[in-house]
C-alpha cells in the first residue's frame, strides 16, 4: 500500500473526486498554476483544466460566496482558503448563507461545498498564519467542521466532505502537512464525518484532542506509560456534530479527562466537551475536568520562545496528565 | 413629460403587456393590505415593494423561466412575475405553515422557491450577488443559454461583495444581469451620502462590463433595458450592471418612519409618477386597456386577497418541533 504524507492524501482525495465526478471543482487563491502554497492542489491544473480548478481573485468572501451559488446550480465546489487566519471575510458567507440555506429555504434548496483552510501553530507563522479558529464553525448548526490528524483519515475525510450534501469546514494543521506518513489506499474510500477514534487504548485517564495535539496527547502517553500511567487518546475529527458517545464512553471507563486544544482557552473546543462530560458524566468522575489550550492571548506570537509559550506541548500534557492522576 | 404614441417592445404580445400590469397591481394590492394588517395587529412586519413595482415586474419579465432569478427581500413584484401566488405570499407574511419560501421561518419579503428559480435570499445585503455569480459559472461551464440575474438595492453597493461580484463576473464574462433597484434611500441615508457617484452603473466601467441607468418607474423602459442585458448573456458577450431609479414610497419598513428623513413634498412628487399609474395610461393608449376592465381586474385581485387573508389567517402555525427539521439533509441526502 502507497505511504503519504497528508498534503499527498489531501491532494490523492481531491484528485480521486474530481476523476469521478465532473461537478467537483476548486477555487481559491493560488490553487492553479502555483498548485496551491502548500501544494494541496498541485499538478490537477494540468490534469482537469482551468474551468474546473479556479485561479481565484484575492478575495475570500467571493470564493466562499461563488462556491456556494456553483453548489446551488448543481456543482460540487472545493473552496480553498489559503489560511484559516484569512477566512474571517468569508465568514459571513458561511455563516449567515451555507449554513443557513437549507434551514431557511425549508429544504427546497441547499449547499454541498467544502471550504478547506490550513490552520494551526508551531510553524513560526506569527499572529496571522498560526491561527485556531475553529469554535467559531463549531458554533453553527448547519454546518459540518471537520479536523483530521492524520494523511489516512484526511483522504477518508475529505471524501466524505465532497460527497456530504451539506456545507463541510474541513481544517487541515499546517503543521501535519509532511510531519507523518502512514499507508493510505489509492481510489476510494471514506471516513465517516461525526465519529471520533480511539487514537490510544488506556484505563488511567481520557485524553481529548484532535488535529496537531492528538500527536502531542499521543507522545505525552507514551511517557506517562513509562510511569505506569495508561492515558486513552480519543480523536475527535468531526468537531460538529461531536461524537459524545465515544467520549462518554472513554469518560466513564477512565473517571479522569483533560482535553488538549490550540485554539484559545476560554470557549474552545475544550469548554464545549467539559460541559458534556459535567451534563452527561460528572459522578463518574474521581477528579475535576481540565483544559491544556491555547493561552488567552489574541494570536500566537512570531519568535520561538512566545510560540513555545503559546502552544501545548507533549511535555506541558504529560505534566497536566500526572496533576489530575494525583487530584 | 412629453409623451408620444407608446410602442410595445419587440417580442411582447398583447397578453404579455396587459400581464405585465395586472402583476404590478397585484403587487401594489397586496403590499397595500399588508400594511392595513400589519396596523391592525395581525402580523408584525412589512417590507414594502411600493412605487417598485415597475422595476421588479420590468426585469423579471425579461426572463425565461428556466433562467435563475435571486431576488432581495424588497422584490415582491419579481416573486409574483415568476409565480408566486397571492395565497402563497399570504401564508408567508403570516408565517404560517406550507408558506413555499421558507415555511413560516423568515421575516416577510425574504423570497426563494425552486419550483420558481428562485433562490432563498437572507435579510443580509448584497451576499446574494456573489450567489448568482456561482450560477452563472456553472451555467456557462455546462454550455448553457441560462442566464442568472439578481437584484439589490444601491445602499448595498458599498460592501464589499459588490465589488466582488462584478469583478469575478466580468474576468470570466458570465451571463448575469445585475439588478440595482435604486430608490435613493438606505432607509434613512440619502445616495448621496452613500457614494460620490451620480449612477451606480458608472461603476460597471471598472470592470469592463456595460452599466445601463432606465428610468425604474417605466416598466417598458426596463423590460428593454432588461432584455438586452438578458440576450447579451445568452450570447456569451458577458455581464450587464442595470441600475433602475426608482423610489419606494412608503417607509423602509413597518418598524420605519420616513418623516424623520425626507420631506412629504418628495414622496408627494414621486406618487405623482406612480409607475402603475403610468402603465395604465400607456395600456389605455395602446387601445388594450380601458377604465371598465380596469375595475373589474382589481376587484378579481382584492377578493382573492381577501379569500388569501381568510386563509392564511385560520392557518396554523409550524409545529414548535418543525424548528428542528431541515438542518442538515435526512438520511436519504434530500
Amino acid at each position: 500500500m502507497p505511504v503519504r504524507n497528508m498534503i499527498d492524501a489531501i491532494r490523492d482525495a481531491i484528485d480521486v473526486a474530481m476523476a469521478a465526478d465532473d461537478r467537483v471543482l476548486i477555487l481559491g487563491e493560488d490553487v492553479g498554476v502555483r498548485g496551491g502554497v502548500f501544494q494541496a492542489t498541485k499538478g490537477l491544473i494540468e490534469k482537469y483544466g482551468e474551468s474546473r480548478v479556479i485561479d481565484s481573485p484575492l478575495a475570500e468572501s467571493s470564493i466562499a460566496g461563488v462556491a456556494i451559488g456553483m453548489a446551488l446550480e448543481g456543482l460540487r465546489p472545493i473552496a480553498e482558503m489559503q489560511f484559516a487566519d484569512f477566512i474571517l471575510p468569508a465568514v459571513n458567507q458561511i455563516i449567515s448563507e451555507a449554513a443557513k440555506m437549507r434551514y431557511r429555504s425549508y429544504n427546497d434548496y441547499s449547499v454541498p461545498m467544502v471550504i478547506r483552510a490550513p490552520f494551526g501553530g508551531g510553524v513560526h507563522g506569527g499572529l496571522y498564519h498560526s491561527q485556531s479558529n475553529e469554535t467559531i464553525f463549531m458554533h453553527c448548526p448547519g454546518l459540518k467542521m471537520v479536523v483530521p490528524s492524520t494523511p489516512y483519515d484526511a483522504k477518508g475525510l475529505l471524501l466524505s466532505a465532497i460527497a456530504d450534501p451539506d456545507p463541510v469546514v474541513f481544517y487541515e494543521h499546517k503543521r501535519l502537512y509532511r510531519l507523518i506518513k502512514e499507508e493510505v489506499p489509492d481510489g476510494h474510500y471514506t471516513v465517516p464525518i461525526g465519529q471520533a477514534k480511539v487514537a490510544r487504548p488506556g484505563r488511567d485517564l481520557t485524553i481529548i484532542s484532535y488535529g496537531l495535539m492528538v500527536h502531542f496527547a499521543l507522545e505525552a502517553a507514551a511517557a506517562l506509560a513509562k510511569d505506569g500511567v495508561e492515558a486513552e487518546v480519543v480523536d475527535l475529527r468531526t468537531l460538529l456534530p461531536l461524537d459524545q458517545d465515544t467520549v462518554l464512553t472513554s469518560v466513564r471507563k477512565t473517571k479522569r479527562a483533560m482535553v488538549v486544544y490550540e485554539a484559545n482557552r476560554t470557549l474552545g473546543p475544550g469548554a464545549e466537551v467539559s460541559a458534556l462530560i459535567a451534563e452527561h458524566a460528572l459522578f463518574d468522575l474521581d477528579a475535576p475536568v481540565l483544559r491544556v489550550a491555547g493561552l488567552d492571548i489574541p494570536a500566537m506570537p512570531y519568535n520561538q520562545v512566545q510560540e513555545e509559550f503559546f502552544l501545548p506541548s507533549p511535555d506541558k500534557i504529560a505534566k497536566a496528565a500526572e496533576a489530575l492522576m494525583a487530584s | 413629460m412629453a409623451k408620444t404614441q407608446p410602442k410595445a417592445p419587440q417580442g411582447l404580445s398583447q397578453d404579455g403587456l396587459v400581464q405585465i400590469y395586472k402583476d404590478m397591481l397585484v403587487a401594489r394590492l397586496l403590499d397595500e393590505r399588508m400594511w392595513t394588517l400589519n396596523r391592525i395587529g395581525k402580523a408584525p412586519f412589512v417590507i414594502s415593494c411600493q412605487g417598485q413595482e415597475a422595476s421588479q415586474v420590468g426585469w423579471a419579465a425579461a426572463l425565461r423561466p428556466d433562467d435563475v432569478v435571486v431576488p432581495y427581500y424588497r422584490d415582491m413584484g419579481v416573486a409574483i412575475q415568476r409565480g408566486m401566488t397571492i395565497r402563497e405570499l399570504m401564508l408567508a407574511f403570516f408565517g404560517k405553515q406550507g408558506d413555499p419560501n421558507s415555511n413560516g421561518r423568515q421575516m416577510p419579503g425574504h423570497f426563494g422557491c425552486r419550483r420558481l428559480n428562485m433562490v432563498s435570499g437572507s435579510s443580509v445585503v448584497i451576499v446574494q450577488m456573489l450567489h448568482a455569480v456561482g450560477v452563472a459559472y456553472a451555467m456557462k461551464m455546462r454550455k448553457q443559454d441560462r442566464v442568472a440575474a439578481v437584484a439589490f438595492g444601491e445602499g448595498a453597493t458599498a460592501e464589499g461583495d459588490f465589488h466582488e461580484a462584478l469583478n469575478w463576473a466580468s474576468i470570466y464574462r458570465l451571463p448575469v444581469l445585475f439588478v440595482c433597484e435604486n430608490n435613493g434611500y438606505a432607509i434613512s441615508v440619502p445616495q448621496k451620502k452613500e457614494m460620490a457617484v451620480e449612477n451606480v452603473s458608472e461603476r460597471a466601467r471598472a470592470y469592463d462590463m456595460p452599466g445601463v441607468t432606465v428610468d425604474g418607474n417605466d416598466v417598458l423602459a426596463v423590460y428593454e433595458a432588461a432584455v438586452e442585458a438578458v440576450e447579451r448573456g445568452r450570447r456569451g458577450d458577458g455581464p450587464t450592471l442595470l441600475e433602475l431609479k426608482t423610489y419606494r414610497v412608503v417607509p423602509h419598513s413597518s418598524d420605519d418612519d420616513d418623516r424623520v428623513y425626507r420631506s412629504r413634498e418628495e414622496v408627494e412628487a414621486w406618487k405623482q409618477r406612480d409607475p402603475i399609474k403610468q402603465y395604465q395610461l400607456t395600456l389605455i393608449e395602446m387601445g388594450l386597456w380601458d377604465a371598465q376592465r380596469d375595475q373589474a381586474v382589481r376587484a378579481e385581485i382584492q377578493a382573492e386577497i381577501e379569500a388569501a387573508v381568510e386563509e392564511a389567517d385560520r392557518a396554523p402555525f409550524p409545529a414548535a418541533e418543525d424548528a428542528l427539521r431541515f438542518v442538515y439533509a435526512d438520511e436519504e441526502g434530500r
